[in-house]
């Protein structure tokens, strides 16, 4: 019998107050009692809705009746099949517009916690000890991955598997893309991404960090003259956009990119290290997604007073339910319908304020979207040290400028078919290069399916 | 892991060192630059590709010792390796179509110019050499200079070394005796490329000046290292680092510049501490 409560189980967290001055985990998990209880709540639908929201099509009734029976090795191996990062999407995902947005247990109550309980799984499983891999026989053809974001794990994860000689180029000097650089420690501990990447390396990835592709060594050079016969490019939406406002380069104006660059590879964050970050007083973040976020609460974590803008309002703030909730809790400040016009600066060139104009919602428009217009006159200027902007990211256009035949969208994203084919033969990419920033899941999804096709293309070579 | 093969001291605060690093050294061209790190939790920082020797595979960089890092870095001896070497980075120097140039370097920025210079050289370019130190033991690199060029100025600030005064001085002395440069290419303390860059746009002349911001990733990731060139927003590590020199805002790149300051002093001087005490 299915446990009918209306609510799911809540997730320990930390409290609010401590967390926001420490860099540890911000939700600590379910426990098994916890899990098994969530599981139950689980109606275990024939027509499985909540798999339809899930872009990799986790078979997710199947993993959930497993964690009710307590069998979590089982409920692992179900995952496994679909997904090659759960412990990361059991964390990342915007599990409310995905899995759990198509719950039916979410109409007349909450919907089951599936990503807490993927995360559950992903956890006890790497909490096991670890059983000896055997590397898969080679067969012998080589292929080259770019990036080592979740794109290019993933993709590099099947193709290993597969008998590959498998090489990922990364420019960093850690793998990991966004989930290393990016993502805060708070809500990716850094320690599970390096585990899937040792993983990989266990299995007989080489991992060749330090390395630009399209300076250090190019696409063509990687295919004529190292003999890798294909390549995938999940170089992610790494370049950050700016607004084009007066004042956006004074000192303490940071791309959220350099920001979170700075404290989470560079561990800025931590007393002994040695790149610095301000710790600003009085922060102002400007954008309303994940990054955005995330900026704002390692802004907070580091002791600043820190407000967010956002054009719109709070209705369309696109960062995960979750991540705004925790930022809510954590003293953030939300200012909506507020969009900024100028930096202004002391007279050492340091951000001093950020004017802003206000604005309203028009009449939703022909697409049904309501668009944020000026209000005629209406200013305000909020004192500030430190702005970070976090208003999006497009591709790197350093591979399409040094890769012959590779077409790209006018934005920069590079063009690729359903299964990852470029208009480049052997070429493939998948990720945010392809479709600008976007998700964790989508990335690795698309990961996957490029390696299945590289396979095949080797296959009939 | 990248080796040091060489290590050499060129004045009391000016080190070389010849790295291992041959697939930087398959690519490099003059005006790039790599990016390292001397240790697993030590500091992402740029210095330029000062020569390179492809068959050998090695890569000399040319650094200032001015804090916590280059300080590490000068710490380090042939045989030891440094944990990070990521390049080459940024645009090579054009060097089409120039027939003479004028390179103004000052102080370390002479390790980036000297590379410059050379390749002008071998091109068939005729170059005058204009460099600049404080006094006579921060000297770099003259015997290399003048093997480049055909004419090599040599400027200090106190006249111990060649003339007195500063490379303005001398640049300005050639184009009014009728020197008429296709470029002048200025690499050196921001205040310097600055006025290099006043004088030469009061003559018209095209000018690059190369510009070394902070940068963190080099690849175009962060925009640390951005500048406004011509009133547009430019990353130096992609974009760069040379950029036209009429068109650099020069003033903005050095508020940005200091943005640090306080950090690096007490970095330097930890970093400093920490090594008296290993002693
Ligand atoms: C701060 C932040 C928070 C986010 N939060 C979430 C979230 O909560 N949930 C979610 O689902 N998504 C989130 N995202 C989005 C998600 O991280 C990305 O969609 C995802 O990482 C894209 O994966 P990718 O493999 O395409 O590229 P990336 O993760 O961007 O990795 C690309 C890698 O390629 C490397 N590279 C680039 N160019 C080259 C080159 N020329 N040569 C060699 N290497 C190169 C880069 O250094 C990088 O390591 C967030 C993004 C950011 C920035
Ligand atoms: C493209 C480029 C090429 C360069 N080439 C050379 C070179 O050939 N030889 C040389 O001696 N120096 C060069 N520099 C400058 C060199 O990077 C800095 O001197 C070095 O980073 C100082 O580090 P530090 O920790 O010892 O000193 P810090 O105490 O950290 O800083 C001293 C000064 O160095 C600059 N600086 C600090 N961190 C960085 C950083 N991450 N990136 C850039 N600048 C920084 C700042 O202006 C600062 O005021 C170059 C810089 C750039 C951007
Ligand atoms: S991968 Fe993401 S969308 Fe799919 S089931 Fe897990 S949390 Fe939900
Ligand atoms: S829709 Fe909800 S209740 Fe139904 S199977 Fe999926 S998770 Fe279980
Ligand atoms: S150093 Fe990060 S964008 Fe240039």
């Amino acid at each position: 019998m299915p446990n009918m409560r209306a609510t799911r189980n809540e997730m320990p967290v930390q409290d609010p107050n401590v967390r926001n001055k420490n860099f540890k985990e911000v939700a600590l998990g379910y426990t098994e009692e916890q899990a098994i209880d969530e599981a139950q709540r689980c109606l275990n639908c024939k027509n499985k809705p909540c798999v339809t929201g899930c872009p990799v099509q986790i078979d997710i009734p199947a993993f959930i009746a497993e964690v009710a029976k307590g069998d979590f090795a089982a409920a692992y191996k179900v995952i496994t099949k679909s997904s090659s990062l759960p412990a990361v999407c059991g964390r990342v995902c915007p599990q409310e517009n995905q899995c759990e947005g198509k719950c039916v247990r979410g109409i007349k109550g909450e919907a089951v916690a599936i990503g807490r309980l993927e995360r559950f799984v992903a956890d006890w499983h790497n909490a096991q000890p670890e059983a000896p891999v055997e590397k898969p026989a080679s067969n012998g053809h080589k292929a080259a991955i770019i990036g080592s974001g979740p794109s290019g794990l993933a993709c590099a994860g099947d193709l290993i598997k597969k008998g590959y000689d498998v090489t990922v180029f990364e420019a960093l000097h850690v793998a990991g893309g966004v989930l290393s650089y990016g993502i805060p420690e708070f809500r990716l501990p850094k320690d599970i991404v390096q585990k899937e990447i040792e993983g990989l390396k266990a299995l007989g990835v080489n991992v060749e960090t330090n390395t630009v592709v399209g300076r250090t060594v190019s696409i063509d050079e990687l295919m004529k003259e190292e003999g890798f016969e294909t390549v995938f490019i999940g170089s992610g939406a790494g370049l950050p956009r700016f607004m084009k406002i007066p004042g956006e380069n004074l000192s303490g104006v940071y791309s959220a990119n350099e920001f979170l660059t700075r404290i989470n590879l560079m561990k800025a964050y931590k007393e002994d290290s040695s790149t610095p970050v301000q710790h600003g007083k009085k922060a102002v973040i400007v954008g309303g997604g994940n990054v955005a976020m995330d900026a704002a609460r390692c802004a907070k974590r580091l002791g600043a007073d820190v407000t967010i803008v956002y054009r719109r309002t709070e209705t369309e703030l696109p960062a995960r339910a979750e991540e705004v909730e925790h930022a809510k809790e954590e003293g953030i400040v939300f200012r909506f319908l507020t969009n900024p016009v100028e930096i202004k600066s002391d007279d050492k060139g340091w951000v001093k304020s950020v004017v802003c104009q206000e604005m309203e919602l028009s009449e939703p428009d022909a697409s049904g979207r309501a668009k944020p217009v000026p209000k005629e006159g209406a200013f305000v200027e909020i004192e500030a040290d430190c702005v970070i902007m976090s208003i999006g990211t497009s591709p790197n256009p350093l591979i399409k400028a040094t890769t012959d035949g590779l077409d790209t969208q006018k934005w920069g994203g590079i063009i690729a078919d359903d299964n990852g084919l470029t208009s480049k033969e052997g070429v493939y990419a998948g990720g945010d290069a392809v479709t600008g920033a976007a998700t964790v899941i989508l990335a690795m999804g698309a990961g996957k399916k490029a390696a299945a096709a590289m396979d095949e293309y080797m296959q009939n070579k | 892991m990248f080796e040091i093969l060489e290590k050499r001291s060129l004045n009391p605060t000016v080190t070389l060192m010849k790295i291992a690093a041959p697939k930087v050294a398959k690519k490099a061209e003059p005006g790039q630059f790599i990016i390292l790190r001397t240790d697993e939790n030590g500091e992402r920082i740029p210095l330029t590709i000062a020569d390179f020797d492809r068959s050998a595979g090695t890569v000399t960089i040319i650094f200032q010792i001015v804090g916590a890092t280059t300080e590490k870095l000068n710490h380090l001896n042939e045989g030891e390796c440094l944990h990070d070497f990521v390049g080459p980075l940024g645009r090579a120097t054009e060097t089409e179509g120039l027939k003479k140039v004028a390179v103004v370097g000052g102080g370390v920025g002479c390790a980036i110019a000297y590379p410059v210079a050379k390749k002008l050289h071998s091109l068939g370019v005729e170059v005058h050499s204009i460099v600049g130190f404080r006094n006579k033991d921060l000297v770099i690199l003259e015997d290399e200079f003048k093997a480049a060029s055909s004419k090599f100025v040599l400027m200090s600030d106190d006249g111990t070394a060649g003339e007195k005064g500063l490379v303005t001085d001398a640049l300005k002395k050639l184009i009014e005796s009728g020197e008429k440069y296709d470029r002048v290419i200025t690499i050196g303390p921001l205040i310097m490329m600055k006025f290099v860059c006043q004088l030469t746009k009061q003559y018209e002349i095209p000018t690059v000046a190369s510009m070394n911001p902070i940068m963190i990733d080099g690849t175009g990731m962060c925009g640390g290292c951005r500048l406004t060139v011509g009133g547009e927003t430019k990353f130096a590590c992609v974009d760069g680092p040379e950029f036209d020199g009429h068109l650099i805002d020069f003033d903005e790149a050095m508020a940005r510049g200091a943005m640090y300051k306080p950090f690096e002093r007490k970095a330097h001087e930890e970093t400093c501490n920490l090594f008296k005490e290993v002693k």
